[in-house]
């Protein structure tokens, strides 16, 4: 099972989801997919073990070797990334078996082929391949976005859709010029080529540049970044949390095309425009902090504010500022996906109010002492994990920044912005919370299933924990950074075995 | 890490040395016992108070009483933890602990116990368990007051925890935890809008402060090259010549000031009086705005001495001295009073610090002690009259020494020594700060000014204070009280009196009762030897003592002629920092609103035009901005046959968005491009993609026309000239700078891998076409994931479609009502013989199609085609029950065939989609190549066609909805 390592993170949801779609009862559903989800936690840690002894494993899909055919790569990234996926998976998946799975139809199997999609996404070592998975990641949202019907989420539904077809074509507009250009579309081929002379380089630059036009739309820049709060407030609890990887992913993608690739050869390709549009983005997201009128809209726009932080890290180029920003990732991605699963038991408990800021009956205690974790861990406040992620991404920020006035706007940014959240949850929090007013003619709040509930106390508790756990956390992201930040280890450990089979060959 | 010395008492270095012991290290092989023993100690004092602060809670069922005790147990437990550990601090010894936590980025577990350190937690825990006392009695009986306790054991902990932090982002953690749960306890009554208010309005400025903090802790870590206190104390000189010693000590100061209340940030603190009075008394006296105070006496041999430190602090400090006395003066509640004389009396503090001498600073400290001492009894004492009166406001609580005499002697000796009355405490340290404004060395040409600025604030402080004994417990009778007062129950009053009695020890017996005390703090403080003072009640007739005398004259005269000084007030236009706030946030989120509603307003059309117009700028940055930029264009000829498609092609783009408008020409004119790109394809010799192109199109294009049925039968307004102009001039720059980069990429030298597959077509995958090998084999993976975005589709149609009605138009966009006869005889006719014709074609297609043009995508598109004309030649009614049911099953065993054939390679030890190949031979039709790959291209097939048929069944459901909902009307 060793060597098959790396593909089962795909394998095991896209076999839960046939096995899904073979019948339509939805309790035989729900098992296969906790108990797959289950699995996949379990595979991808193991993964994230073997991945740590920091060899690169290369898997090569058909048995054709790199450039030729599609290979998965596992480093410590990878692997990491497709565990989040699978804690967050599981946690999602265990709130939507209480009832919102049911709603609709087909949500197991969609469910199932997001993670195919987003391991994918993680894995694979081939542009066009990345290409693949985001289309399979997009049809797949798109469908859980829609489930559970209304006017609102399919009006977010449509501009996501346009937006994000627009986003496919530019891809393949990007994969058709660089295959143009430099002849493949394997990762670790473009690095090695990318260096030589012999192709032309404005077009090469042109077409990573689009590459990443392509990602940062996923990780909604400003101006690119409209579509992103309405769609997440209009996707339901369990669906919006699994979605808050989703801007991950083309963060990841842009940290792994710049260290492999731009930074040895196009070093100046994210030079000051993405990170003055990023720190726009958090000034952005920081309004919508303050604008939101329901828990859900602040938490989509709280993912917005996470996603915008982290674009700062990549112009940086810098393995110490990405080992921050894998850490912020992680920890910013399940603290965006408790909040939109407290909104939902926040939501069923206060009736008619739902989770909108305005008073209404009150919630249960333990919802209010989770909400004060997670508020104190989205705002940045100690002691929670979120102030570890900011701690770090300061203090490397600092560390490597060109000049004084970019790290200091970096710092007014993103500091301003901690107050910001600060002001706007204490000011909701005390809206949801505490402004008891019991509505007439409404039933009492309903008790909250324990799938929920534990989903929702798990994601919470994230926050302590990886501020408890940050240095074993922190540490694997700093090996996981050097990692990438070794792109000549990348490349020979993707075309090594094509060149040992050729040398093997020719001396045949 | 290993220096673990016990402190020798002796030398210049007394206060330098700190010992250390590394918990987490079993090797440390060097430390004694003893100095294990009392780090344990020290980790196990804030250890046990957050261990246990939710104790109370879980105790509350058992009654008030239990959770009383359970949080005075806390407490006294971690009493007991200090005292040993006592000794070695009062010798001027620092105890440090160390337990790694994320030692990468300089977040350690270290703490550490020195003078300091201990003053404080004495003043934390001692006041802390009389107000534990003091709240059992004050709270209703209705309180269960579990949770009142554990919040407050929560905050203590985390005070205890910024006292003897030894890392300074330790300290922060601990700063920002006493934020939060100080933010707990004013909000204590949540359903008070006063009570949210004031504790947001905490949290917002002690929250924002501990921002500001967090990056000057960052950057002075950054200079001193470490967060430990014990380097960054040693390194005083190094940090003031560094470049950012000054950013990083107005962050510092303005989280310390925030904090403390100091001006501009005071105007938090009288609004948190809303938090029920025990608080007041523990965190808005004794503790948490003494944690600025505290951070500048920590930091101070870091960062002090220097002209920006005076100016700063001293400025900060008068500033909010003198302001805060005029200002308590006017409060006409007892609590407002005491606020603003807390903050005042911060400023002092404040002020001590900043003048920047070694006695100055024996003095803060000092103040700090009594402060605390007579400030915490004073609260409680409002406390108890507003228990007892059931208001606060000192225009209807009069004449009370009549109704409590006992209560009101207390409270008046308290208010005595925050006069400055000889005999009590606050005498003694306002006496030494009188004596350091005059000697202070460097106004020298306005030695005068100092002096005179002490004097009219200890003026204002025995005015205010003059107010408060005579307003409260004479002036006359009470006014309208809500509630009949007497004295309070005997243990409410206890901790009053034991503060008191305080106030008088150590004001008549200084050197006795707090010297020791005093002197380890200020030792620990300065980190050097301490300065020639002693403390006594009696220094001679000397100038302080002509200050104090003059100060308690005009203080007196002030409160006299208060009438006019009220009546001048009332005329100032009144101030309310509660509404102010509220207003401020109101306006911010108003402006965020304002600020996105222009940004955003709802448009896919902005955003599109958003999202091409940063491509353009971006690509064509990226493309201008590179090293090369030269331009190509290719000199290939045209002859006129591609001319002329190209021409038609162009002339179905432009028709196309011309007529958006006229649904069915636009939709015709797309086909048109479609097929001009399929004659391109067989042009450039590309049979499978012209095969599939074909196919590709007719299917999509029936569909299309199914669904504009649904459309609104009226179409979107024009858009605006200036719209129309903006997105004809990015269609241009798009288009047109793609189509020149494109251009110029075929002008490049080209060399990709195409010619391996071309070569390893046959020998590798068994398959003479390249491009089905490379479908199925050498990117089958990608097939698979592009199959699976298909099978979604059927999913997702299925999911969407299931149960949807629409309202079906009975008229076209001009009003005529569609054709009653739905399928025209002829083409019915037609189309069932062919059926079978075109599935034959597709097999026929499927089967050859790793050799030659063919293929399991080609062949599900023409075998959906074909299924798709029967229902429009038949109409749903016929086609619908003919068509294979569980679509979704079909979906998931064509999958289920492309990755289970993939997966059997498995078996081989070969990785997933490994294809093989072989000659096989049937009887009648002879040699056969298979390869493994043709059931992958099976799955496919089954998958194309399967959701044709599900989109189709799925909209075909739809307009028998909408024709039962139409038959109904």
């Amino acid at each position: 099972m060793n060597a098959h390592a790396p593909i089962l993170p795909i394998l095991i949801p896209f076999a839960a989801a046939l096995l899904q779609m073979a019948t339509d009862r939805l309790a035989f559903q729900r098992i296969v997919g906790l108990l797959t989800t289950a699995l996949l936690v379990v595979v991808t840690a193991w993964l994230v073990l073997l991945a740590d002894d920091g060899v690169l494993r290369v898997y090569a899909l058909g048995d054709w070797p790199a450039p030729f055919g599609i290979v998965l790569v596992v480093d410590r990234l990878a692997a990491g990334m497709t565990l989040l996926t699978a804690v967050l998976g599981f946690l999602a998946l265990l709130y939507a078996s209480a009832g919102f799975d049911a709603r609709g139809r087909h949500f197991h199997p969609l469910f199932q082929f997001q993670l195919v999609g987003l391991s994918g996404a993680f894995l694979t070592g081939d542009l066009f391949n990345l290409f693949v998975f985001f289309e399979v990641m997009l049809l797949a949202s798109y469908a859980l976005l829609a489930h559970g019907g209304g006017l609102a989420r399919t009006r977010a539904g449509i501009s996501y859709v346009v937006l994000n077809l627009v986003g496919s074509a530019l891809f393949l507009i990007a994969l058709g010029l660089l295959y143009g250009t430099l002849g493949t579309l394997n990762l670790a081929d473009l690095a090695s080529r990318l260096p030589l002379a012999g192709h032309d380089q404005a077009l090469a630059r042109l077409a990573f540049a689009l590459l990443i036009a392509v990602f940062v739309l996923k990780a909604g820049l400003l101006p690119l970044s409209f579509w992103l709060p309405p769609t997440y407030t209009a996707a339901g609890a369990p669906v919006a949390a699994l979605f808050a990887i989703m801007t991950k992913v083309g963060i990841v993608a842009i940290l792994r095309v710049q260290a492999i690739a731009l930074t040895p050869a196009i070093p100046d390709l994210l030079d000051r425009w993405l990170t003055t549009l990023a720190l726009a983005t958090v000034v952005f997201a920081a309004l919508g902090v303050l604008a939101a009128a329901r828990l859900r809209a602040l938490a989509a726009w709280l993912v917005l504010l996470s996603a915008a932080t982290l674009l700062i890290t990549p112009a940086q180029a810098s393995a110490p500022v990405d080992a921050a920003a894998l850490y912020y990732l992680v920890q910013s991605t399940l603290a965006g996906a408790a909040f939109f699963l407290l909104a939902g038991v926040i939501a069923d408990q206060r009736g008619g109010a739902s989770d909108y800021f305005k008073a209404g009956p009150q919630p249960a205690i333990w919802v209010k002492i989770a909400f004060l974790i997670l508020a104190t861990t989205v705002a940045g406040l100690p002691p929670f994990s979120g102030f570890v992620g900011k701690l770090m991404l300061l203090t490397t920020l600092r560390a490597v920044s060109s000049g004084t006035a970019i790290w200091v706007a970096i710092w007014v940014v993103l500091l301003a912005s901690s107050f910001i959240v600060m002001i706007a949850l204490a000011r909701d929090g005390c809206l949801l919370i505490w402004e008891h007013e019991a509505l007439a003619g409404q039933p009492p709040a309903e008790g909250i299933a324990w799938q929920r509930a534990t989903a929702t106390l798990l994601l919470v508790a994230a926050g302590p924990l990886l501020a408890l756990f940050a240095r074993p956390l922190a540490d694997y992201a700093e090996r996981a950074a050097n990692q990438l930040h070794t792109p000549g280890a990348y490349v020979a450990g993707v075309l090594a075995p094509t060149a040992a089979k050729n040398g093997g060959e020719e001396a045949r | 890490m290993t220096d673990c010395r016990r402190p020798t008492a002796s030398g210049k270095d007394r206060y330098n040395r700190a010992s250390g012991a590394l918990l987490d290290d079993p090797d440390n092989a060097f430390l004694d016992e003893a100095c294990v023993n009392s780090s344990l100690l020290l980790a196990a004092i804030p250890a046990t108070a957050f261990a246990t602060f939710s104790l109370p809670l879980l105790v509350q069922r058992c009654g008030r009483a239990a959770a009383t005790l359970a949080a005075a147990t806390v407490m006294a437990t971690c009493l007991a933890l200090l005292l040993p550990l006592a000794p070695a601090a009062f010798a001027g010894h620092s105890e440090v602990a160390r337990l790694a936590w994320l030692p990468g980025y300089g977040l350690d577990l270290s703490l550490r116990l020195d003078g300091l350190g201990l003053l404080f937690c004495l003043l934390i825990l001692g006041i802390g368990l009389l107000v534990v006392l003091y709240a059992f009695y004050y709270l209703p009986t209705s309180d269960r007051l579990g949770r009142f306790y554990s919040i407050l054991l929560l905050f203590m902990a985390a005070m205890l925890g910024i006292v003897l932090s030894e890392n300074l982002l330790l300290l922060l953690i601990f700063w920002e935890l006493t934020s939060v749960s100080s933010f707990l306890l004013v909000a204590y009554r949540s359903d008070k809008y006063e009570s949210r208010i004031g504790a947001r309005m905490a949290l917002a400025v002690t929250g924002g402060g501990g921002l500001a903090l967090f990056a000057g802790i960052v950057l002075l870590g950054h200079i001193a090259g470490s967060f430990e206190l014990t380097v960054i104390l040693a390194a005083g000189e190094q940090i003031r010549a560094h470049a950012l010693y000054a950013p990083a000590l107005i962050l510092i100061l303005i989280g310390a000031f925030t904090k403390s209340a100091q001006f501009p940030f005071h105007f938090w603190l009288p609004s948190a009086m809303a938090a029920p009075t025990p608080v007041s008394a523990y965190l808005h006296s004794a503790t948490m705005v003494k944690a600025g105070v505290f951070l500048l006496a920590r930091l101070y041999p870091a960062l002090g001495s220097s002209d920006l430190w005076f100016w700063m602090v001293g400025g900060s400090g008068a500033m909010t001295l003198v302001y805060a006395a005029a200002t308590a003066l006017f409060r006409n509640d007892i609590k407002g009073l005491l606020a603003y004389s807390t903050i005042s009396h911060l400023g002092l503090i404040t002020l001590l610090f900043g003048l920047d001498t070694p006695l100055s600073v024996v003095a803060g400290i000092f103040h700090i002690i009594n402060h605390a001492i007579f400030k915490a009894s004073l609260f409680m004492a409002a406390g108890v009259i507003d228990h007892e009166c059931g208001t606060r406001d000192m225009r209807r609580v009069n004449g009370m020494f009549r109704v409590m005499p006992i209560t009101a002697t207390l409270a008046i000796i308290a208010a005595g020594s925050m006069a400055g009355v000889p005999l009590l405490n606050g005498f003694l340290s306002k006496e030494m700060f009188f004596a350091e404004t005059i000697s202070y060395p460097q106004f020298e040409p306005l030695g005068w000014a100092l002096p005179l600025f002490a004097t009219i604030a200890g003026m204002l402080a025995v005015a205010y204070s003059s107010r408060f004994i005579h307003d409260v417990f004479f002036n006359g009778e009470p006014i309208d009280l809500p509630r009949q007062p007497h004295e309070p129950p005997r243990w409410m009053r206890a901790p009053i009196e034991l503060l008191v009695l305080l106030c008088l020890l150590v004001g008549i017996f200084p050197g006795w009762t707090v010297g020791p005390l005093l002197a380890a703090a200020a030792g620990a403080t300065l980190q050097a030897p301490l300065p020639d003072f002693h403390l006594a009640l009696w220094h001679g007739f000397n100038k302080p003592l002509l200050m104090s005398t003059l100060a308690l004259a005009g203080g007196v005269l002030i409160y006299a002629l208060r009438r006019p000084l009220f009546a001048w007030q009332a005329h100032l236009p009144p101030l309310h920092p509660r509404t102010a706030f509220e207003r401020f946030y109101r306006a911010l989120a108003a402006g965020a609103r304002r600020t996105l509603a222009v940004l955003d307003n709802g448009s896919l059309q902005r955003y599109s035009a958003l999202l091409v117009s940063f491509i353009v700028l971006l690509g064509g940055w990226a493309f201008v901005s590179g090293p090369s930029a030269d331009v190509r264009l290719p000199g290939q000829p045209a002859d006129e046959a591609a001319v002329g498609a190209l021409l038609v092609l162009l002339l179905g783009a432009l028709g196309a968005t011309a007529l958006y408008r006229e649904r069915l020409l636009a939709v015709i004119l797309v086909s048109v491009v479609g097929l001009v790109v399929t004659l391109i394809f067989i042009r450039l010799s590309a049979p499978d993609l012209a095969l599939t192109q074909l196919a590709v199109e007719m299917g999509t294009i029936i569909l299309l026309l199914l669904v504009l049925y649904y459309l609104p039968p009226r179409s979107a307004p024009r858009s605006s000239a200036r719209r129309l102009s903006r997105d004809l001039l990015l269609a241009l720059l798009a288009g047109g700078g793609l189509g020149l980069v494109t251009l110029q990429m075929l002008a490049s030298p080209f060399e990709t891998m195409s010619g391996f597959y071309l070569q390893q077509s046959l020998p590798g995958g068994g398959g003479a076409n390249v491009v089905n090998v490379i479908l199925v084999d050498f990117r089958g993976f990608d097939t698979l994931g592009e199959i699976t975005v298909l099978a979604m589709v059927g999913l997702a149609a299925h999911a969407l479609l299931d149960r949807l009605v629409l309202l079906a138009p009975q008229h076209d966009a001009d009003g005529r009502p569609w054709a009653a006869e739905a399928h025209p005889l002829f083409l019915s006719m037609l189309m069932r013989p062919l059926l079978p014709l075109s599935l034959t074609v597709s097999v026929y297609l499927f089967l050859r199609g790793h050799n030659v043009p063919g293929g399991g995508f080609v062949a599900g598109l023409i075998t959906s085609v074909a299924l798709v004309m029967q229902y429009l030649a038949n109409g749903i009614a016929f086609a619908q029950p003919r068509m294979p049911r569980h679509a979704v099953r079909l979906l998931a065993l064509g999958l289920f065939l492309a990755a289970g054939i993939g997966l059997t390679s498995w078996l081989f030890g070969r990785p997933f989609l490994t294809s093989a190949h072989g000659h096989v031979q049937l009887p009648l039709i002879g040699d056969l190549e298979l390869a493994s790959a043709m059931v992958f291209d099976l799955g496919v097939y089954v998958v194309v066609v399967t959701v044709v048929l599900t989109v189709l069944a799925g909209l075909g459901s739809l307009s028998l909805r909408a024709r039962s909902q139409i038959e109904e009307v």
